[in-house]
């Protein structure tokens, strides 16, 4: 097993990553994969301490976020093809409706 | 070696993530996204947690991702190359620079706690993994475990109703 260490600065690196996706892009579903690339490296550093520390809690935790992704992705998407359907488009510039 | 290992699984992880913010097409981004997570995988792999990394593979690489390549697909994007792709790429740079320049200071200069829990090397060696996290998810955990039944059914619903033709 590797230091504890380099496990977490790659979870950080893959976080910024996703963070900067989400900021950049415009493609409503580049923007939802970047937000899945965010919730793995929380997952990633989750069972990296869970390890370290002797205790599962972490990997139970792991567990709740793959399902709570799971359920966002399903939900999302359904979103997406929904807005689709009435803007034939998928650009977040276009989602601006309820801006004033 | 393992460091050799996880260097290059760090470099094939961190091209791939920056090829799915990079990649013009969103199927080229998901499949960038799947090599991600297999990475990530093999990650936990290395962490002995031989579990984790099968549900990763199955439900992220298998379920989420399928979802996603359907939907690109049936949306059926035209490409139009008249618009600009991406906005605010330097602020966003910036800020995902100060993200993790910020994390690798506070890694680097922290300190984890020491090891407290029972769960050893040996300990999961001799039991197996999941029998483990089987042991403590309906255990101590099983009042969430329930709940997370009521959020599945909740986004079932979701899903069906905003499927429908008009909302």
């Amino acid at each position: 097993m590797e230091n504890l260490n380099s496990y977490l600065i790659m979870s950080a690196i893959l976080f910024a990553i996703g963070t900067i996706g989400v900021l950049t892009r415009k493609n409503v579903i580049v923007i939802f994969m970047c937000v899945e690339m965010m919730l793995n490296a929380a997952n990633l550093s989750f069972v990296a301490f869970s390890r370290h520390l002797g205790n599962m809690d972490g990997q139970i935790f792991v567990f709740f976020i793959m399902t709570v992704a799971a359920a966002e992705a399903a939900v999302g998407l359904a979103l997406i093809i929904a807005f689709y359907n009435n803007k034939e488009s998928i650009d977040v510039d276009d989602v601006s409706i309820m801006k004033w | 070696m393992e460091t050799l290992f996880f260097l290059i699984i760090s470099f094939v992880a961190i091209v791939s993530a920056i090829l799915v913010i990079t990649c013009k097409n969103p199927i080229n981004s998901a499949l960038a996204l799947i090599m991600t997570f297999f990475c990530l995988a093999t990650y936990y792999v290395m962490l002995d947690a031989p579990f984790m990394a099968a549900v990763q593979v199955m439900v992220y690489a298998g379920a989420i991702m399928v979802l996603m390549v359907f939907t690109i697909m049936l949306l059926n994007i035209r490409v139009d190359s008249s618009k600009k792709h991406s906005h605010k790429l330097v602020f966003g740079s910036i800020i995902g620079f100060f993200t993790v320049l910020n994390s690798i200071i506070v890694i680097v200069k922290g300190r984890a706690a020491l090891p407290t829990g029972p769960y050893s090397g040996e300990m999961i060696q001799k039991f197996g993994h999941t029998e483990l996290i089987g042991r403590e998810m309906f255990t101590n955990f099983l009042l969430p475990f329930e709940v997370t039944s009521i959020l599945l059914l909740v986004a079932i619903v979701g899903a069906v109703i905003l499927a429908k033709k008009k909302i």
